[in-house]
């Protein structure tokens, strides 16, 4: 059903943002698999992670050819947006993408300043959030509303959740643009 | 898969599948890829009643498992590369009084310290290896974290059963990937079921002793209940999955995170008319001979898929084949196959531009 990489710079919750993914759509009967990759260092050092979600047997859980890039950080861009399929999506993080990327035009590539609307309340940490919500908007993988309740109820299993988490997702289904 | 499942990492698959085996007694010492199991044994094994211990190293925790073993406990521990070389001496020694236990290697890549990404080149230590001395370890190979979970649970059995080392050998891949798992129920063992363990010295009641078993029964008898216990195992222990071997042109061969790239090759290939197969072995000592039993004339040959520099698992399927169909060696070191370069590989064997393995 979808193939995705979610990359960025250790700590800003990459690999979070994709077991938050893989938890939801296994509550909604989707077969998982998820595996992650780091560099020696882990803050600030590069973090990425390899979702597939299926209805069908997983094989490799190395997807070879991308349905969805999200991508925190330019050089993680950089370093996957060749594996975008044809017609596939790349989600960016606009508060860290110089002004002078050209995007593909075989790829739907939307943009959010995720870094500094998660700042702006206060919730630094969840611009991972802001992520997931313009991802789910520009993707349609799941809907926006159902995914939100999970993501939320997914925060009050774990006993810390702050209602600034759901602001955060709403926020980035909102500030979203295609470029 | 059941409704009722949950995710894990392969790693703490295992390690809950063996406290619900009852597993009570676990000593190891941490090392990539593996640090999970030792992790979670240290967070849950105390709540289950049982003994966790981080030993100061891995030829002491390995000690200390042989008593628990002696002791009539399920126990167990988990290493990987240089690690779980410091535990084949004591492999032997657990072999030679008799002894079960259950062991995990998970394996990383390389020589020496290598790296701490998978790798597939601990096969001959694995299924060779166990130290000095004539013995068997059964080997499972999980290919998903169900499987973890799965097999985890039954080494318990089998190592019991057979009164035998049971390994299971899994790579940094499966070890840490996380998918949807159904755990087994859990169950408690009964330490003082057996009539072999020690017991203490309650006076007035005959103890046992744990000794070599060749200084109790003798050579002859140990040698022949040995031997029996090996071709018992390895004829009744023999596990895998064939898929789409019927009318299969070439035959896939791999285990572990290997085998899960083959299925999607297979699948890729199927899709543009190329008529791969795919054995992949659950058990790769005994490795599953019988997989390679009857196997239709449209076969031209095996192509085994690993990661390591020579193919490691190479004669196990040459003399599994009876070397009647040539093999070739899709060998990836360092690097997780990719699901084309296998069939681009299978391709080129096709049209006859690889030369088939001599020395293997």
């Amino acid at each position: 059903m979808a193939d995705i990489i979610f990359a960025g710079f250790g700590g800003q919750g990459i690999l979070t943002a994709g077991k938050i993914l893989i938890d939801v759509a296994a509550q909604h009967g989707k077969n998982i698999c998820w595996t992650s990759s780091y560099g020696a260092a882990m803050r600030g050092g590069t973090a990425s992670c390899s979702i597939i979600i299926s209805d069908e047997e997983i094989g490799s859980p190395y997807p070879e050819k991308l349905d969805i890039l999200l991508a925190m950080n330019e050089p993680s861009y950089h370093k996957f947006i060749g594996d975008v399929k044809e017609g596939g999506y790349a989600i960016v993080n606009g508060s860290l993408m110089g002004g002078d990327v050209e995007y593909p035009a075989d790829v739907n590539v939307y943009s959010v300043d995720a870094t500094d609307i998660a700042n702006s309340l206060g919730n630094g940490r969840a611009a991972n959030l802001v992520m997931l919500g313009a991802m789910m908007k520009a993707t349609g993988l799941m809907d926006v509303d159902t995914f939100g309740t999970s993501l939320n109820d997914y925060f009050e299993k774990k006993g810390r959740n702050t209602p600034a988490n759901l602001e955060c997702y709403k926020l980035g289904i909102e500030k979203a643009v295609k470029k | 898969m059941s409704a009722d499942y949950v995710l894990m990492k392969g790693n703490e698959a295992i390690a809950e599948a063996a406290l619900r085996a009852g597993c009570r007694f676990y000593a190891g010492y941490p090392i990539t890829p593996q640090s999970e199991i030792l992790e979670y044994m240290s967070v849950n094994m105390e709540k289950r009643g049982g003994t966790f211990i981080q030993g100061e190293n891995e030829i002491a925790s390995m000690s200390m498992l042989f008593g628990a073993s002696a002791a009539g406990a399920r126990v167990m521990s988990s290493s990987s590369g240089p690690g779980f070389d410091l535990k084949q001496e004591e492999i032997s020694y657990l072999t030679s009084n008799n002894l079960p236990a259950v062991l995990v290697n998970s394996m990383r890549y390389g020589t020496g310290d290598g790296e701490i990404t998978p790798g597939q080149d601990s096969y001959w230590v694995s299924t060779r290896g166990g130290g000095h001395g004539d013995k068997r370890l059964i080997v499972l190979a999980p290919a998903s974290v169900n499987e973890c979970a799965e097999l985890t649970y039954l080494a318990f059995d089998l190592a019991e059963k057979y009164r035998n080392v049971v390994e299971i050998l899994t790579d940094g891949a499966i070890s840490q990937m996380i998918e949807k798992c159904t755990l087994p129920p859990a169950k408690e063992h009964d330490i003082d079921k057996f009539d072999w363990t020690l017991t203490g010295k309650p006076l007035g009641v005959k103890k046992n002793k744990m000794n070599n078993l060749t200084n109790i029964i003798g050579h002859p008898a140990y040698s022949e209940m040995m031997l029996n216990k090996f071709k018992t195992m390895f004829s009744e222990e023999q596990r895998w999955e064939s898929v789409m071997t019927d009318d299969a042109e070439l035959i896939l061969v791999a285990y572990g995170i290997s085998s899960r790239v083959c299925k999607t090759a297979v699948r890729e290939a199927r899709a543009a008319g190329i008529k791969l197969g795919l054995i992949r072995p659950i058990t790769v000592w005994p490795f599953p001979r019988k997989a390679f039993e009857n196997l239709p004339e449209s076969v031209k040959g095996f192509v085994t898929v690993e990661m390591s520099i020579s193919s490691q698992m190479g004669e196990d399927i040459m003399m599994a084949a009876r070397n009647s169909k040539p093999l070739y060696g899709c060998l990836t070191n360092v690097n997780i196959p990719k699901a084309k370069e296998i069939v681009d590989f299978c391709l080129d064997v096709l049209a006859g531009k690889v030369e088939p393995m001599e020395v293997i």
